[in-house]
Order: structure tokens, then C-alpha cells, then sequence
């Protein structure tokens, strides 16, 4: 008589099961995008092989700022003030550039209160991934729309947004994030490939996912809704990740994708759909979002593809060791340092 | 100082009869106003290092608009054998060089003092108690500076000249001020004001026939000494903590602050080979993310900090709330100026004392670090990191515009001798040997909890940072107990940290029935307020100067000790006293009593002397 052994968990690249990965029981509401994105970056950090620790995850104030409790229970996280999640980010990163930063945000986070601290760490490229869950709609308090709703756009209660939109694809864009990409939490192919792509990238990386609120925003006028988005995502490309430890030979067609090699080595390959896209023409990045507005259709996939420009980090040209560790000899200067300036003064 | 509701201008007088014999050594105030972005500071600058030269205690205050050019500006030397160095009220010696200004200046001059002024501006008529001197700047200027254009600025430099003769400055000193003030690489610049110097030298030698009774002696009271900004002692005390990250937003009066930080840490702190720095300095978009930057690099184990004024604080509130209940160290240096609003950009004030101490909503208090002098902002910075480190918790300073912008006269700023303190960190080490850690568990019995850094490479590091209701081990709860014994915590560090704080600096009076306390800059015009008391009206008076707040347990003792305790400041609503007020028992407070100035000006003893001695008269 032979006993079953019992299956041996799946494990990644560095021998670790997806336990580590995941995060506390989620609060949000059952249905919420939001979930669905939490599963594809726990996915997404899985796959990779990245060590939970090495990352830092922050966050505002909202539902979204609630997400980085739910993945990488083994990674340190930041649930700050509303809207100003860069800002602790960029400290963050300037204390430890080691580290690996993922910032969870929303639509009122990012578009509305913190929409300066959001343009300024896009100038910077401040070196992270900056992922935008938006339903156009404010749930914590219960329903009011948000600056990236749409013109037209109703509310359960019937309101009517009177606004345009700030579409935060193109303002990522114009304020020189190097990674600029839009998604949608229901497509689960997309969306991770995307992310691992944007993990990937060395420079700041914007990932707007339209990611629909079935409490508030999921309704018969909605814009923000699973049926408004089944009918209008319009993606650019299908998007492949070749991680840098795969052991793929990659083949392409010339004619129909187009590769772009990260930092890290892993691979982008951009299969063509109605047109051959270049992510890295800033101009026509911008044209096609426009278009893409003007014919109501959501554009998804990966629009701006920068992977030159240096980031802030490295412009600020820090030690190799991070800030935060080094020893009192390595920041303190001398005695006699200290009696040439009394000298000077004198 | 030139409004007529402050210094109302004397009527005048019958010309004072002046003994030559009754000479006035070391002991006078001198008053150059000038026209703002004229380059005076230059002369000033001279003008006081030369007499700090000469040994005489010397305090330099520049009392400017919120201008770039063309409005009145004033720089105020005084000279004190007896080591006062407050703003004296009275203006002993005017120079005047601005025409807009002129006329009010003199006016509001006591009899007797001297003034020395362009020709043009034929201000001699205007008073007969006074000692005028004139000189024909532009005459002067045009054969030592041919350049047209740089004539404007080197005019200046003809007024220290003509001041050496008249007060009786060495002109060797003049010299070595000046080619130190210009430094080796602008030697032709230095050239070119000498000759300036000398031009007034000449004039004055040549024209003017002494009358005032103003002399300046040589002492050897300053020697080994600095004279140096607060704001530049505050950056050197940075750099000195081993700050690590600095994210600030521009505003008067701290930017110099950041600005001298920069300076030093790129000499300093970045590797003269490579260029790669052991510290991050990032200009923010705006105070909130100076101070969000410096939490998220505290948070992450740096050594950070931010520096601003009021209006930087007010919207820093919540940030600072944040990391109070997150318990996240951060230092934030606040060179006060006059507020509310806008309020009085380039005046000083100590306006934000009780603000700072329960800054942000909900329950918090804040340690405050008061420093007084140059060597307390060099000492206290390196002491507000290593509170905050320890107690896991934002730090202030308050400094205020005097303190921070103006020139004083300083001690050797001395070497940290105690090693930098990180306070409670675990490493993937102790988490291996530990099996584990709560992150707001107080295991020491002091409130303070052990924290781990992000990165920290053990599986048991992580823990999850948030603004929201926690339990110890960091997991969220809206329950009140967990709240309660939360927040109760906290408290408690609030309390350890008092034995952590530098002492206050006690002078007891024998048989002294009144006491005065002080912070911050109020200093110096105490010490001087104080003789006053006792020489003018046999009145003496024990002080005590609050280093830091909460306040020390000697408080209470000093309240008892005392009849009645006058607590001085430098805003309107008595604030130090009303954070006094909050802490200190009922049955003490009886016995407070509150001395105001909130006029923009650094304190004068005269204002806190008039103030004691009126309250004093109506005890009696």
C-alpha cells in the first residue's frame, strides 16, 4: 500500500510559495475592482521572485489607500494622509533607494487632493510604481464624484457630472512619468502583464486601472462600470512580460510586435492589433489619447514607454549604500572638520 | 522702530551741553539705514567685525522689508562693553543714507545722539540736540571708483570710513574685516572698497571736528570667538547630528538655513572623488510634502528633518499628527516670524510656542527645543535628532528671525562628544534571536515601542504603518481599549523624554521675591533687564531660561521658590505662559504674571524692564 504524498506548495524563483505574497483579509466590498488588482500584484510579485521585504508599499487615504494591507504581508506599508503618498514615497526612497516602492492611490487621492504632489513626483521620476485605482467616484464617503468622472457621467442618485474629466494618462505624459500605462481590473491578462512590466521599469511608472466601484459607480449612466468598460476598452496592443530569468527563447515578427528590453533585462513584446503603436513617441501618445477620449472609448495598454531618462535617485547621485544605514563615521564629520569652521568664523 | 506709535519723536530740545570729558567707550548703538538692495550689508558687515575685532562685545541686527530693492532697510550695530548684546532701543549714532527715510529717522533720535549724513539730504536743520555730521558721498565715490556702475555699491564703504575716524575704529581692523569679508578670490572687489575706506578716512579727518561723545576702545572680550547666524549654527548642528535627509520649501526667514545646509554638506558630506553624497536635500513643491518627505525618510530609518517659518508649520499640521500617532521621527526647525497670515515676513516673533506644542488635531503634544544663542542651535540640533530617534516622534526648534538671521557673537561651536543615538531598531538578527516583535508593545516600560526599518531582510520585519486605530501589534482596530491603552502609551513617552531634554539655566537672586522665565532670544534682553531691575529701581529678580518644552520639573520649584513669576514673550497672546498655564498646578498660577512685546522687533530689556516695573507698582 503506497500513501499519496501530499503536493508540494508552488513555489517561485526563490523558493518561496505565494503565502508571503498575500495580505490581510480584504474590507472592501465583495465585487470592487480594487480585489482584482490586489490579486494580480500579489501574482505579479510572486512570479517575478521579488523578496517581500525589499518592498515598501504606501498609500493615501480612501479605499484604495486600504489595498496595501491585503498583499505582501511581509513587506513593510505606509497608510499616510490623504493624497500625499508621493511625498512619503520619495522620502521613503530617499532614505533606502534600495528599496522597491508600489504606491496604491485612487482617483480622489491622485486627482483631486494630491494632484500636486502627484505632478511633482512624475517630474521627478521618482523611481516607483504608481498605481491609480479609478472609479471616478469617492466610496469611503459614500458616492461623490471624483475629478476623473466623466462629462455626463450619472450618479446612482442620478447627478449628472458637469465637468471634464482630468485624465491622469495624459498628465503623466506631459509631467515626464517614463512609464505610462491604463488597464482595466477585469483583465486579468493585461493587467499583469503590465504590472510586472511597470515592477520592471527603472523610473516612475503610472498604471490608471479603470477599476469599477459596484457600490457607487456600477450603474445604468456610469462610465466607471464592468458593462461600460466591457463595451468601451479599446486596447492598443495585446502586452507580453518576458521576465529576465526566463529561459525563452523570444521570437517575434517584426511586421506585428515590437520589443523593448527594461532595465532589469525583461522583455516587452507589443503585439500589434488595428495599428503598429510606439510607445516611446511621446506626441503620438498623446494623440492617441485624445482620439481615443473624443470617440468615448477607454484606451488600454502600455502609451509611453521611457526607459532612458534618469530618475531622481540617481540624479541625486547617493552613496551606494542607502541613507538610512550608514554608520556615524560616514555622516558625521570630524573634529578637525568642525575647528576649520569655528576658524572661519572667526 | 521708525513708527511714531512706538517711539514717539522727542520735541526739541536746547542743544546738550557735551563735556569732552564725558566720553561714552564702548557702550552705544549705531544705526545705518540704507536704502534695501543698495549692497550696505557689505559695510555693515565690516563696520561690526572690525569693532568685534577691536574685542568689544558687538551684536549686529539688520531689520529689513519683505523687499528686494528700493525700500528702507536698517542695520543696527551695538557696541557693549558690558556684553549686552539686545536690541538697544535708542539709536545713539544714525548714519543716514536714505532719503525716504531721513527725515523720520532723526526725528525720532534722542537728544544728543550723533548723525552722519549724505550732503544732499541737508538734514542738520531739522533738529538742534543732535550732532551732525555730512559728507559728500557721490563726490567721494567718483575718483576711488571709476566704474559708474559699481559706484552705487561702493559708496557704502565711504561711511565706514568716515565712522573709523569719528569713533576712533582701528583702520588696520577695517582692513582685515574687509579682506576677509571678500575673501581670496575677489581681491580687486576688496581693493576697491579699501580705497573707499580710505576716502572716508581722509574726508573725515580732513572736514569733520568731533562733537558726539561715542568711542570705541580696544577690550579683549571676544577673543577665539565667532560671530555667526543662527541659521548657519542650525545647519552646522545638522550636518554635526549626521542628518541624512533634508526636504524643505523656500520661506523667510529659514531658507538660509537650507541654503547653508547645502553649502556645508556639499563640502562636507560628498565624496570628493566619485561626487556621490551621503545625504539627499530636496527642494519640495510645498510644506506639505517637505514634511511629507520627511516622514516617509524617517519612517524609513533616515536621519531627517525640514525646516520652515509659521505659515510652513500651519500646513505641516497634519503630517505632523501623522507621525505623532505613527510614531515616526522627524525634526522640524522653525525660525518664527510675525504672524497671523502673511503677518510680518521679515520681523521676528515668537508666535508659534504654543501652536508647535500641540500642533495637528486630536490629542498630541510635541517636544520643543529652545535654543538662545548660536551654540544652542549648533548643540540643540544634534540634540532634537537624537529625541526623536529615541522617542520615535516629531521634534521641533523654535528659533525665531532674530536668532536665525541675524550676526551674533558665539562661543566655538563645540564637538558632539556623545555618539549619535538611533534609538529602538531590530535587525534581521534580533528578529531571528527574538522570533518576532510587536511594533507598539511598550517592552521597556518608557512607551516606546521597537521598530524595524523597510528592507530589513527577515520575514518577521514587516509590520503595517497607518493613521488609524492600531493595536501594539500594529493591526488595525476601531475598538476604545485598544485606542485608549494606545494613546495612553504615547503619552507616557511624552513623559520619559523630560529627562532626556537639556536642563534649564537657573540664575537665583539672593532674597529675590520675583522671578522671570524666558525662552528662545528673550535672553538677551533678560540678562540685561535684569541689572536694570536691580541697579534702577533695587529690585532684584531670579530668572530661569526654558530650554525646552515640557517643561523641566525646576519650574514648579522656581513658581514656589518665587512671589510672583513673570513669563516673558514675544507674541500677544502669551503663549509660553498659556502652555504653562495648561501643565503647571492650579495654585501656582496665581502667581504668573505676563510680559509682552509683539512689535516685530527683537525684544529690548528697556520694553521688559517699563513692563515688570508698571505691573510691580500696581502690586504694591
Amino acid at each position: 500500500m503506497s500513501s499519496t504524498p501530499a503536493t508540494p506548495p508552488r513555489v517561485n524563483r526563490i523558493g518561496l510559495d505565494v503565502f508571503p505574497y498575500k495580505g490581510s483579509k480584504t474590507t472592501l466590498c465583495a465585487g470592487c475592482g480594487h480585489n482584482a488588482i490586489t490579486e494580480r500584484l500579489i501574482e505579479a510579485y510572486w512570479e517575478l521572485g521579488i523578496e517581500p521585504w525589499s518592498v515598501a508599499k504606501l498609500s493615501g487615504i480612501g479605499c484604495s489607500s486600504k489595498t496595501p494591507a491585503y498583499f505582501l504581508q511581509q513587506a513593510h506599508g505606509f497608510n499616510g494622509v490623504h493624497g500625499r503618498a508621493p511625498t512619503t514615497a520619495t522620502g521613503t526612497l530617499l532614505a533606502n533607494h534600495k528599496l522597491r516602492a508600489v504606491v496604491v492611490s485612487g482617483d480622489g487621492d491622485t486627482a483631486s487632493i494630491g494632484i500636486g504632489h502627484f505632478v511633482h513626483m512624475l517630474r521627478r521620476n521618482v523611481p516607483l510604481v504608481y498605481i491609480v485605482e479609478n472609479n471616478g467616484v469617492y466610496g469611503l464617503t459614500k458616492g461623490q464624484f471624483s475629478a476623473t468622472a466623466d462629462l455626463g457621467a450619472k450618479l446612482k442618485t442620478g447627478a449628472v457630472n458637469p465637468l471634464y474629466p482630468i485624465d491622469l494618462c495624459l498628465l503623466g505624459i506631459e509631467m515626464g512619468a517614463t512609464f505610462v500605462a491604463r488597464s482595466f481590473s477585469g483583465d486579468k491578462r493585461q493587467l499583469s502583464a503590465i504590472l510586472k512590466a511597470a515592477i520592471s521599469h527603472n523610473g516612475l511608472a503610472v498604471i490608471d486601472v479603470i477599476s469599477p466601484c459596484v457600490t457607487f459607480n456600477d450603474h445604468e449612466g456610469s462610465t466607471k462600470s464592468y458593462a461600460y468598460m466591457k463595451d468601451h476598452d479599446e486596447p492598443l496592443h495585446e502586452v507580453d512580460f518576458i521576465p529576465y530569468f526566463a529561459d525563452i527563447e523570444v521570437e517575434y515578427n517584426e511586421g506585428e510586435s515590437r520589443m523593448v528590453e527594461l532595465h532589469d533585462g525583461s522583455k516587452l513584446l507589443l503585439h500589434k492589433l488595428e495599428r503598429d503603436y510606439d510607445p516611446s513617441n511621446r506626441i503620438h501618445a498623446l494623440e492617441v489619447l485624445h482620439e481615443a477620449a473624443r470617440r468615448g472609448e477607454v484606451l488600454t495598454g502600455i502609451i509611453y514607454l521611457d526607459t532612458a531618462r534618469p530618475t531622481f535617485t540617481e540624479i541625486l547621485n547617493l552613496c551606494d549604500e542607502p541613507l538610512a544605514l550608514l554608520p556615524e563615521e560616514r555622516v558625521r564629520p570630524s573634529r578637525e572638520v568642525l575647528e576649520q569652521i569655528n576658524e572661519e568664523f572667526r | 522702530m521708525h513708527s511714531s506709535q512706538q517711539m514717539p519723536p522727542a520735541p526739541a530740545e536746547q542743544p546738550q551741553q557735551i563735556s569732552p570729558r564725558e566720553r561714552i567707550v564702548n557702550d552705544f548703538s549705531i544705526q545705518v539705514a540704507t536704502v534695501n538692495g543698495s549692497g550696505s550689508q557689505t559695510a555693515n558687515l565690516v563696520l561690526m567685525r572690525s569693532i568685534f575685532q577691536m574685542g568689544v562685545p558687538v551684536s549686529g541686527k539688520n531689520l529689513f522689508p519683505s523687499n528686494i530693492q528700493g525700500l528702507p532697510t536698517w542695520f543696527t550695530i551695538r557696541a557693549s562693553r558690558d556684553g549686552y548684546i539686545a536690541r538697544k532701543k535708542e539709536i545713539d549714532f544714525l548714519v543716514a543714507m536714505n532719503p525716504e527715510s531721513a527725515h523720520e529717522d532723526v526725528m525720532s533720535l534722542p537728544p544728543g545722539a550723533a548723525v552722519l549724513y549724505d550732503e544732499p539730504l541737508k538734514l542738520s536743520s531739522l533738529r538742534s540736540d543732535l550732532h551732525f555730521y555730512s559728507a559728500p558721498f557721490d563726490k567721494l565715490v567718483a575718483p576711488v571708483c571709476p566704474e559708474a556702475k559699481l559706484r552705487k555699491l561702493v559708496r557704502n564703504m565711504i561711511y565706514v570710513g568716515i565712522l573709523a575716524e569719528l569713533l576712533g575704529i582701528d583702520p588696520e581692523q577695517i582692513r582685515k574685516a574687509l579682506y576677509k569679508q571678500f575673501g581670496e578670490r575677489k581681491k580687486k572687489a576688496a581693493d576697491l572698497n579699501w580705497g573707499a575706506v580710505q576716502a572716508g578716512l581722509d574726508y573725515a579727518r580732513a572736514n569733520l571736528a568731533k562733537q558726539d561723545p561715542y568711542f570705541i576702545e580696544p577690550m579683549d572680550r571676544t577673543a577665539g570667538r565667532l560671530i555667526i547666524e543662527g541659521n548657519t549654527a542650525a545647519a552646522l548642528g545638522c550636518l554635526f547630528a549626521g542628518v541624512t535627509v533634508c526636504t524643505w520649501y523656500p520661506i523667510t526667514p529659514s531658507s538660509s538655513l537650507a541654503e547653508a545646509l547645502i553649502t556645508f554638506m556639499e563640502r562636507f558630506r560628498r565624496d570628493p572623488e566619485t561626487g556621490k553624497a551621503t545625504y539627499a536635500i530636496v527642494q519640495a513643491e510645498d510644506e506639505l510634502a517637505s514634511i511629507g518627505m520627511a516622514v516617509g525618510a524617517g519612517w524609513a530609518g533616515a536621519r531627517a528633518m525640514t525646516c520652515t517659518s509659521g505659515p510652513g508649520i500651519s500646513l505641516m499640521s497634519e503630517f505632523v499628527g501623522l507621525a505623532y500617532f505613527a510614531e515616526i521621527p522627524v525634526v522640524i526647525i522653525d525660525v518664527q516670524r510675525v504672524g497671523p497670515s502673511t503677518g510680518l515676513p521679515t520681523r521676528t516673533m515668537q508666535g508659534d510656542t504654543l501652536k508647535n506644542a500641540v500642533l495637528s488635531h486630536g490629542d498630541t503634544r510635541h517636544p520643543i527645543l529652545f535654543p538662545s544663542s548660536p551654540e544652542e542651535c549648533f548643540t540643540m540640533a544634534i540634540d532634537a535628532f537624537d529625541l526623536a530617534e529615541q522617542f520615535q516622534t516629531p521634534v521641533f526648534i523654535n528659533m525665531d528671525l532674530d536668532l536665525g538671521m541675524n550676526l551674533w557673537m558665539s562661543d566655538p561651536l563645540p564637538y558632539p562628544e556623545k555618539p549619535m543615538n538611533r534609538g529602538k531598531v531590530l535587525t534581521a538578527e534580533d528578529l531571528e534571536r527574538l522570533g518576532g516583535f510587536a511594533r507598539y508593545k511598550d517592552v521597556d516600560g518608557d512607551g516606546v515601542g521597537w521598530r524595524t526599518l523597510p528592507g530589513t531582510p527577515h520575514p518577521k520585519a514587516a509590520y503595517f504603518t497607518r493613521g488609524t486605530g492600531h493595536t501594539e501589534n500594529a493591526t488595525y482596530s476601531e475598538k476604545p481599549e485598544d485606542w485608549i491603552r494606545n494613546i495612553d502609551r504615547i503619552a507616557r513617552k511624552f513623559q520619559s523624554l523630560r529627562a532626556h531634554l537639556p536642563p534649564p539655566v537657573q540664575s537665583l537672586a539672593p532674597g529675590a521675591r520675583i522671578g522671570i522665565v524666558s525662552a528662545g532670544t528673550s535672553r538677551y534682553a533678560m540678562e540685561e533687564s535684569r541689572d536694570q531691575l536691580s541697579r534702577e529701581a533695587g529690585l532684584p529678580a531670579s530668572w530661569m531660561r526654558l530650554t525646552a518644552y515640557p517643561f523641566p520639573p525646576e519650574l514648579e520649584a522656581f513658581f514656589e521658590q518665587h512671589e510672583r513669576v513673570y513669563v516673558i514673550d514675544q507674541n500677544r497672546d502669551a503663549q509660553l505662559a498659556g502652555l504653562m498655564r495648561l501643565d503647571l498646578p492650579a495654585h501656582l498660577l496665581e502667581k504668573l504674571r505676563s510680559v509682552r512685546y509683539y512689535g516685530g522687533l527683537p525684544l529690548d530689556a528697556r520694553t521688559v524692564t517699563e513692563q515688570i516695573l508698571a505691573q510691580e507698582a500696581q502690586q504694591a
